[in-house]
Parts: structure tokens; sequence; C-alpha cells
């Protein structure tokens, strides 16, 4: 991580109405290169909105979004910003390998690299299953593969472990860091707070709001806590008393 | 929008075509099962008459409702998100759609073709051949429809809905049932900026003629640009940010 570069993604006062409720208020982040973010929040609190306005495929209400210096969303980003929404979005008649390659073909990259990222996301042995015949973290790998293809300088990951067995969680967790070692950003969603220690960096949200912005060993001394979920509790009863808020 | 990415679309849509054997054979064996269900209930000379309009319409009809939920699929299933958000172009995606479902249409349209004038016995004084070009485009003009209107869809509810309201009032005024001539002259109007009025007009055109005539070759161009307007607007109606 190199704090003279700029960041891949900078976030200022991002604010988001959906059907006439807010649903992100007034937010400022920025993720690094270099390094994984994390975004942490209960379901509902507007991470995926967050992560659809980076991506630039959200109708944001006021603020700017820049990513790898460039507003969000400009025709040029598209092939350097990999999105993985929650849902996997694959084709479910078609076998992974087609997936990936269509994908590919989309991105530009040689279909060679499809094999590469057949393995890093341990689906050499579906190579060949349609997808609609998978496990649903096996769907899901197959939508994160489709983010690694090609070269992305950042990633966006909307919940990529849920329903993955522990064992691919840690070989995944192990495939973020060196996408980062190798200088990428990544932010990474989770509602699964004990995801938190494995994150550089961590972003707290709650009702659309920002709670926390640092490293995991900076929150936990501030809050005095011993973990990621008891300063998340803490840090919500500091701002629902309003007398107490040492901010 | 790239020939490569527009192509590799189209390769797509057909590889998922391919594991559903059902939706294929269905597209080949409606259109001509209901042509010969025409025939037999009809008498020779008047299949003569209702046959050769009612070849192109049948493989609208089923390339129009199979094309209609083709991008709503792609919404629902979230990869119509995915793509926007890569380099795809919007053009990529109904276009590749338009290629594959094109050939399919193509396919469609000269198997009933065929088994019209070979099995079921239709008999035209013009040239069969031209017929069968008609179907064609026909056939294509669905699959752009079809497309065009599937972009508007946000539910399935929505999508087959989407065939009485464009497709049953083309079918009224296009001359099939009163001569176009004789509508009222509003109607008239209405019917001479719908498409099907154009592909009946053809059909006439050659039931009588070995030959392409003037009128026969500015209907197809009309149906022509109908079909490329159609998958310019669909594409145009996708949107990259969404609320």
């Amino acid at each position: 991580m190199d704090a003279h570069a700029p960041p891949a993604v900078d976030v200022a006062d991002l604010r988001v109405v959906r059907g006439g409720r807010v649903v992100v208020d007034d937010i400022s982040f920025t993720v690094p290169a270099g390094a994984i973010t994390g975004l942490l929040g209960p379901s509902g609190c507007g991470k995926t909105t967050v992560m659809r306005s980076i991506v630039g495929v959200q109708i944001v209400a006021g603020g700017t979004v820049d990513v790898l210096s460039e507003p969000a969303g400009s025709p040029g980003l598209r092939a350097r910003v990999a999105y993985v929404t929650q849902a996997p979005s694959v084709y479910g008649d078609l076998t992974v390998r087609d997936n990936l390659r269509y994908f590919a073909r989309i991105l530009g990259t040689p279909s060679a690299d499809v094999d590469r990222v057949l393995g890093e996301v341990d689906l050499e042995r579906h190579a060949r299953t349609l997808v609609s015949r998978l496990s649903g973290g096996e769907r899901s790998r197959v939508s994160l593969g489709t983010a690694l293809l090609g070269a992305p300088e950042l990633l966006v990951l909307d919940e990529p472990t849920v329903g993955v067995d522990p064992v691919l969680r840690r070989d995944l967790w192990a495939l973020f860091h060196d996408l980062a070692a190798r200088g990428a950003g990544l932010l990474v969603s989770s509602h699964v707070m004990d995801e938190a220690a494995r994150c550089d960096r961590l972003l707290l949200m709650r009702d659309g709001r920002l709670l926390a912005e640092e490293t995991p060993d900076q929150l936990l001394v501030r809050t005095g806590t011993a973990t990621v979920e008891d300063a998340f509790l803490a840090l919500i009863e500091a701002t629902e008393a309003p007398a107490e808020v040492a901010r | 929008m790239t020939p490569a990415r527009t192509l590799a679309t189209a390769r797509r849509v057909l590889l998922q075509l391919r594991h559903d054997p059902r939706t294929l054979a269905m597209l080949l064996v409606v259109p001509s099962a209901l042509m010969g269900l025409l025939a037999w209930i009809l008498p020779d000379e008047t299949f003569d008459v209702w046959g050769p309009p009612l070849l192109g319409i049948f493989p609208l009809l089923v390339m129009f409702l199979v094309t209609s939920v083709a991008t709503l699929r792609e919404r629902t299933s979230g990869t119509l998100e995915r793509l926007l958000s890569m380099p795809a172009g919007r053009g990529d995606l109904i276009f590749g759609y338009a290629l594959a479902f094109g050939l399919l249409a193509l396919v469609q349209a000269v198997v009933v073709s065929s088994l019209a004038f070979g099995v079921f016995g239709l008999d035209v004084a013009g040239s069969a051949g031209l017929v069968g070009v008609v179907a064609v485009v026909d056939a294509l003009l669905g699959t752009a429809l079809g497309l065009f209107v599937s972009a508007f869809a946000r539910t399935e509810f929505q999508a087959v809905q989407f065939m009485p309201v464009v497709l049953v009032p083309q079918f009224l005024l296009c001359g099939l049932i009163v001569a176009v001539d004789d509508l009222p002259t509003v109607l008239r109007w209405v019917a001479q900026v719908l498409p099907l009025t154009y592909a009946v007009e053809a059909t006439r055109e050659v039931i009588g003629s070995t030959s392409t005539t003037g009128t026969f070759r500015g209907d197809v161009a009309i149906l022509a640009g109908f079909a490329v307007a159609l998958l310019a607007l669909g594409a145009g109606t996708l949107r990259r940010r969404t609320a």
C-alpha cells in the first residue's frame, strides 16, 4: 500500500435516494490500491448501493465518485473495474467454461485466461457442467471467476464468500490478498463480522451512514473492544446516545 | 459496439439454446403444425389464398414470443447489469440476440415454406421462392419486434401481454381480413405505419408474379428498415444506470 498513490476509489458526499427513501446518506471514504477494504454492515444498510455507485450502474442523487482517477461509470473504466453482484450473475444454461469464455470475449482477454481462472476458483472439475446443475456456492464461484478475468485494477465484490466452505473461503481470501499484493484495489462487502480481520481496512455502515473508516486494529483500540462485532455495537450505542459521543 | 462482441453474444445465445432442445424443437414444429392445420381445414383454393400470408405470420408470432422474454431473462439473472458494467455495448447485446434468433428465424421460415409447398400442397401462380423470402423477412421482423418490446418488459407477465398489444392490432389491420383500401380512413393511416401491412402486400405481389416487382422490393426494404430501427430503439432503451 503506497500512501502517496492516488486511491482506487474516492467517494465524496455520496447520497443515493431510491423510491423516495435515502439509502446512502452523505458518505465519504477512499479505497486504496494494493489493499483489501472491507465494507461491513447488516443486511439492508446500503452496502450494495454504495458498490453499485462505484461501479457506475447506480443513479446517484449527489456527491462524487471517482474510480481510478475517472468519474465512476466512465467507458474507459469498464475493462479496469470488475464487479461481482451478490446473486450470481451468470448463465444457468451454459457450462462453466462457456460462461467464462463469453465474458472473456466481451472483455477482449485471451481465452487462455479462462483456464487460469478455472483453477483460481477451483472449478476445473466442473468446467463442462451446466451452471444450473451446480450448488449455490459453486455458482457464486463462477460469478466470482468472471471478475478475475483479465487484469482488473479494482475489484468490487459483493458478499463473495457466502455459501463457500471454510477451506475454499481461506483460499479465496489468500487469492484476494495476492491480487492486492499485485497492486489491485479490492472492496469486499460482508455482513459477517468475522471476515473483518482478513481486511487491511474497514468501512462500517449502518442505515446508510458510515460509522467508521480505519484499520481493524485502530477500530478495536478506539472502541476498546476485542472483536469487530463488539466494536460495531459500541459504535451504534455511541451514535444512539448523543451525549456520550466522544468522536 | 464491435463485431467481435456482437458475434460472441450471438454465439453465446445459440449455445444457450442448444441446451434447451425443447424450445428449439417447438420453434420448428409449431409454425409447421399450424400451417398443416390450416391446409387441413381449408379447401385447396382457399388455402392458396390464406396460406402464403400466414406462411410468414406464423413464424413471426413464434419468434416474437420467444424473443420478447430474451432481455428480460438477462435482466432477472443479473447478467444484463454485469454486461453493461463491462465493455459490452448495448448494441452488442441486442444485435447479438438478433443475429442468433435471426438465424433460427431463417431456418424456421425455410422449413415451414418447404413443408407448405412440398407437403401441404400450397400452390401459387407466382414464385414459391419469393413467398418463402417474405416468410423469412416476417420471421426476422418478429424477432426484432420481440427484442424491442422485451427491452420494456420488467416481468414475464408484462412480456407475454405485449403479444395482444403489438401483434393482434397489426393482424386485424394488415389487409388480411379487410383490404387496407376498404378500411375507414383513420385506420388506413394506422395500417400504413404498421410493418405487417407491408409483409402481406409483399406476399400478395409475388403470389401472382414469378419475378420481383417494384412494390415487392419496396415492401421488403420497408420491412428491413422496420427491423433495424426497432433493434436500434431496443438497444437505446437499455440503461447502464438504474435506480
